[in-house]
């Protein structure tokens, strides 16, 4: 009997060696794969049980993460919420991370390389792992009164810029919406909430519009052109174009017609400058024919069209229409067809010229500190491209100071300051008109770079959003 | 003669001196607990410590007195897991606490705990000898049949589909758990008995000696009962528990390879059958397959969903845990009771859990040892039987949760969060201990062995020992 009982424990020690292997299988060569779950969300519990760090705009908190009761320990909180959604977007168990918390999380989180002394020290003095903080370029008082030059109900961006940093000073857009309802911990409210979020017109809680939407630019797109024809050689300050009330365009049954509001009529033949001033359409149109598809696109991107690039939130590219008949190409000059640029590009595009025809690279973040607040990360400015001459840069800068001072942008007018401007409207014929502004002052010595569009507005309301505000912001800088 | 050499020691002492660091792991384990929430020396914490100590030092004192040569591992060895898997559920408790409508779990659990080693205490007291229990041979069958249909009368409750609690007054018991002990104390009263008959008779086929039909009749009786309780239960683990006490049972009563391939054959055509007609069965076995297939994943009931996120749990514990108190094994549905190994094996890592793993491979083969030390047919079979259940239970249980087998709905003795399996296999550590006494005890010598007719040995000198008792 006893061989028999020895067997037995054989197979009983079978057993546990079988298990033994099993849990070695689980907790050693598969530890990784299973880590990596998509439905393993302990990471994201882990990960929501640590403090995060801040976001931080001149020195005040605009999302930070506060002690809770419930089972995570903390909670990510948005002091004034509405004013900054669109630049903090949120934090959310639920509906996952969106703008600077996820370009930013490996920083925030404290899981960047970057952080690694600190992790390591945390680790041997048993301190809570804690995330870096960030702070934003943005000027709050600025930020406040953009935000505050957009009515309520209506769709618009306004992105302030500083021409010889790229630092963004203020990016607001509304409709806004308070991430705080997005960032809770209990599941149902918060799918409750993006519901009706969903229900608001003209938002999306997933972007953030000034670098996400992609939206038709309209007259301001004839800066663009602009830069082409004088960079081309074949235009100068002299030339003159014919200016038609209406072109017939080849190959089409439709007429291009100028712009119906502007002064345009007055003249027979029209410069650049009158034509910028005036905003007519029928000499672009020629000058895009006689510079061909290729030289506009081939500006546009020296601006920053068709790149997508991060600040360190993702901008889309904005983008320039392929293989144009002459019908579309004097359509696509002015700003319409499949010409769609981001309110950050057009800003882009009055920075570099203001700048000397030097784009620098749109920049979010001041500063990264440490948890014990020590410096990780001072982003310096940084040259994105060099768009147009400097001779072409304040070619530009005049004709867009004449805009403001005789022209389409009047309303931009600052006292004692030599503004320079554009304006834009983009006819969209569903949801009403795209009104634009952008441009910059002082014109000799730019500090500020604005672009404002408000959405879906008829024309008179869009002149009275845009250029009007646009002096307000300017104002507001100068007096600082 | 049996070739295993007994010493005649009492190594009580020893026995004292691991019941020390037991003690200090199952008190420190529970102190780490309620580390986290800075109450570690609150009244519960007291009164664990007290507990265990006292109910330690009991049995110890018991086995000094009346079984003194007893194994010195077992009880160490018990009381630890016991310790471990109480402060496991303690901490799991601590995460829910806040919540209003919660009751904790561990007290009651410290309530079984005292119940159960008192419970192991009385047997100890009471059960000079385990050979007498081979007189309840039949009462024992009478009995393991009662438990298992009390789940079936108006008593029983059906919990997450499966029919094997009753319900008495202030909580459930699950009858099933004593009649592992019943049943075996009726195999290995049966088999002793009739092991002879059995044996001879049969014809040989080849290098088989097939058994008579007659004599099968136990083994299908064993199979009835696995096949009912999967049946009318729907408890697969236990159904495979009893099944495979009975095959262990047969196999060291027999020593016959052929039984245990019958035994396979019936339990394979069985299964399969069950796998067949009972979606739970089926879906238990989907389940264990199609693990990460979404719609298996999300299904409810019946879905993968626990024993995927048990192994997220050990994943992320890995190689050394994430430490006790650290990581997040409240996310695993059941984490105290089925699927604790996935708890601790989170927080002490892969070498933690091994650790575990271990002492119960030292009990299991504590209990094998006093099988083979000890001289009777009937305490062989019935120490083989125990000790075998208790590593078939951890072998289905973790094998489960490691997604080594199919999971099944079976606790992880002496861890596991549940009074009726605590007291069970306190029970079961009585019994081995009492075995294990005779086991070890040195053959009477001296003005004792006058009182017993010697048997003659050379120059008519006594053996030591039973020269009956046939060595195999």
């Amino acid at each position: 009997m006893n061989q028999a009982i020895r067997r037995s424990w054989m197979v009983a020690i079978g057993m546990f060696t079988l298990i033994l292997g099993s849990l070695t299988y689980v907790q050693f060569f598969q530890a990784e794969a299973l880590s990596t779950n998509d439905w393993n969300n302990r990471q994201l519990y882990q990960e929501f049980g640590q403090p995060r760090g801040a976001i931080l705009v001149d020195g005040r908190a605009v999302a930070e993460s506060v002690p809770s009761d419930d089972q995570f320990n903390y909670q990510r909180v948005y002091n004034q919420p509405n004013l900054y959604a669109h630049l903090t977007g949120y934090y959310s168990l639920v509906n996952g991370s969106t703008q600077l918390e996820k370009a930013e999380s490996e920083l925030l989180s404290g899981t960047s390389n970057e952080l690694f002394y600190d992790r390591l020290v945390r680790l041997f003095s048993g301190d809570q792992v804690a995330g870096a903080s960030i702070e934003l370029t943005i000027d709050p008082q600025l930020q406040q009164l953009a935000f505050d030059l957009i009515p309520d109900g209506q769709k618009g961006t306004i992105v302030v810029t500083e021409p010889n940093t790229g630092n963004i000073l203020a990016m607001a857009s509304k409709p806004s919406y308070d991430p705080n309802l997005i960032a809770g911990h209990d599941t149902s409210v918060v799918i409750q909430n993006v519901a009706e979020l969903s229900e608001v017109p003209g938002l999306s809680i997933y972007t953030n519009p000034a670098t996400e939407s992609l939206i038709a630019p309209g007259s301001v797109f004839k800066l663009i052109v602009a830069a082409a024809a004088l960079d081309s050689g074949l235009f100068d300050e002299d030339s003159e174009i014919p200016n038609p009330a209406s072109l017939e365009l080849p190959g089409s049954s439709e007429t291009l017609p100028n712009y119906v509001n502007g002064n345009c009529a007055s003249r027979n033949t029209a410069d650049l400058e009158f034509a910028l001033e005036q905003s007519c359409n029928t000499p672009f149109a020629q000058i895009a024919w006689e510079l061909g598809q290729e030289r506009i696109q081939e500006q546009a991107q020296a601006f920053g069209f068709g790149e997508e690039f991060y600040i360190p939130t993702r901008v889309v590219a904005s983008s320039f229409p392929d293989e144009l008949d002459q019908a579309l190409l004097a359509y696509s000059a002015i700003g319409q067809y499949d010409v769609k640029v981001t309110p950050l590009q057009m800003a882009m595009v009055s920075a570099a010229i203001a700048n000397d025809g030097v784009l620098m690279k749109p920049n979010l973040i001041k500063a990264v500190r440490a948890p014990d607040l020590e410096l990780l990360d001072s982003p310096q400015p940084e040259v994105f491209s060099d768009p147009v001459s400097r001779d072409t840069a304040d070619q530009l800068t005049e004709w867009m100071v004449n805009v403001v001072e005789n022209g389409t942008a009047r309303g931009a007018q600052v006292p004692g300051v030599e503004v320079a401007g554009k304006t834009g409207t983009a006819e969209l014929t569903e949801t009403g008109d795209n009104a634009w502004f952008t441009g910059f002052a002082p014109a000799d010595d730019p500090q500020v770079a604005v672009s404002i569009v408000m959405e879906n507005v008829d024309i008179a309301t869009g002149g009275q959003l845009t250029s009007p505000s646009a002096k307000r912001i300017i104002e507001a800088v100068l007096n600082q | 003669m049996s070739d295993v050499m007994t010493v005649p020691k009492s190594r009580r002492n020893v026995e004292a001196l691991l019941l020390l660091v037991a003690l200090t792991v199952a008190i420190g384990a529970n102190y780490i607990a309620g580390l986290d929430r800075e109450e570690q020396f609150n009244s519960y914490f007291w009164t664990q410590a007290a507990t265990f100590v006292g109910m330690g030092l009991l049995i110890h004192i018991i086995l000094r007195v009346r079984a003194k040569y007893a194994d010195p591992v077992i009880l160490p060895i018990v009381l630890a897991l016991n310790g471990i898997g109480l402060a496991m559920i303690h901490r799991l408790d601590l995460t829910r606490i806040d919540e209003a409508t919660f009751t904790p779990v561990a007290p009651q659990q410290l309530l079984w705990t005292g119940v159960a080693i008192s419970a192991a205490a009385v047997l100890l007291v009471f059960l000079k000898d385990h050979r007498i229990l081979r007189r309840f041979t039949y009462i024992s069958l009478i009995v393991s049949a009662v438990l298992l249909l009390l789940p079936l009368t108006p008593l029983g409750l059906e919990i997450n589909g499966a029919r094997i609690w009753i319900s008495v007054g202030i909580g459930t018991f699950q009858p099933g758990e004593v009649a592992k002990i019943t049943l075996a104390i009726f195999f290995a009263g049966y088999l002793s008995t009739n092991r002879d008959l059995i044996l001879l008779a049969g014809k040989k086929i080849g290098p088989l000696q097939l058994p008579r039909f007659q004599d099968l009749a136990p083994m299908i009786a064993a199979w009835f009962v696995s096949i009912g309780v999967l049946i009318f239960q729907r408890d697969l683990g236990s159904s495979i528990l009893f099944f495979g006490l009975f095959m262990a049972m047969i196999y060291v009563a027999t020593s016959r390879v052929s039984w245990v391939l019958i035994g396979l054959a019936l339990i394979g055509v069985g299964g399969y059958v069950a796998l067949q007609l009972f979606s739970h069965v089926a879906l238990r076995f989907d389940s264990w397959i199609n693990a990460f297939d979404p719609e298996v994943y999300n299904r409810n009931p019946g879905g993968s969903g626990q024993v995927v996120q048990g192994l997220f749990g050990l994943a992320s514990g890995g190689l050394v845990g994430t430490g006790f108190g650290q990581g997040r094994p409240d996310l695993v549905t059941y984490a105290n009771s089925d699927m604790i190994i996935a708890a601790l094996g989170e927080e002490l890592g892969l070498i933690g859990i091994s650790a575990i793993v271990m002492l119960y491979v030292l009990l299991v083969s504590r209990g094998f040892r006093a099988a083979l030390g000890t001289k009777d047919g009937f305490g062989k079979l019935l120490a083989c039987g125990l000790s075998f259940t208790i590593a078939l239970q951890c072998f289905v249980v973790i094998g489960g949760i490691t997604r080594l087998i199919p999971l099944t709905g079976l606790t992880t003795p002496f861890m596991s969060a549940g009074g009726s399996s605590l007291l069970a296999n306190w029970l079961i550590v009585a019994l081995l201990l009492l075995i294990s006494e005779t086991a070890r005890r040195p053959a009477p010598s001296g003005p004792l062995t006058s009182s017993f007719p010697d048997a003659i040995g050379l120059n008519g000198r006594p053996t030591p020992g039973n020269p009956t008792e046939a060595a195999r």
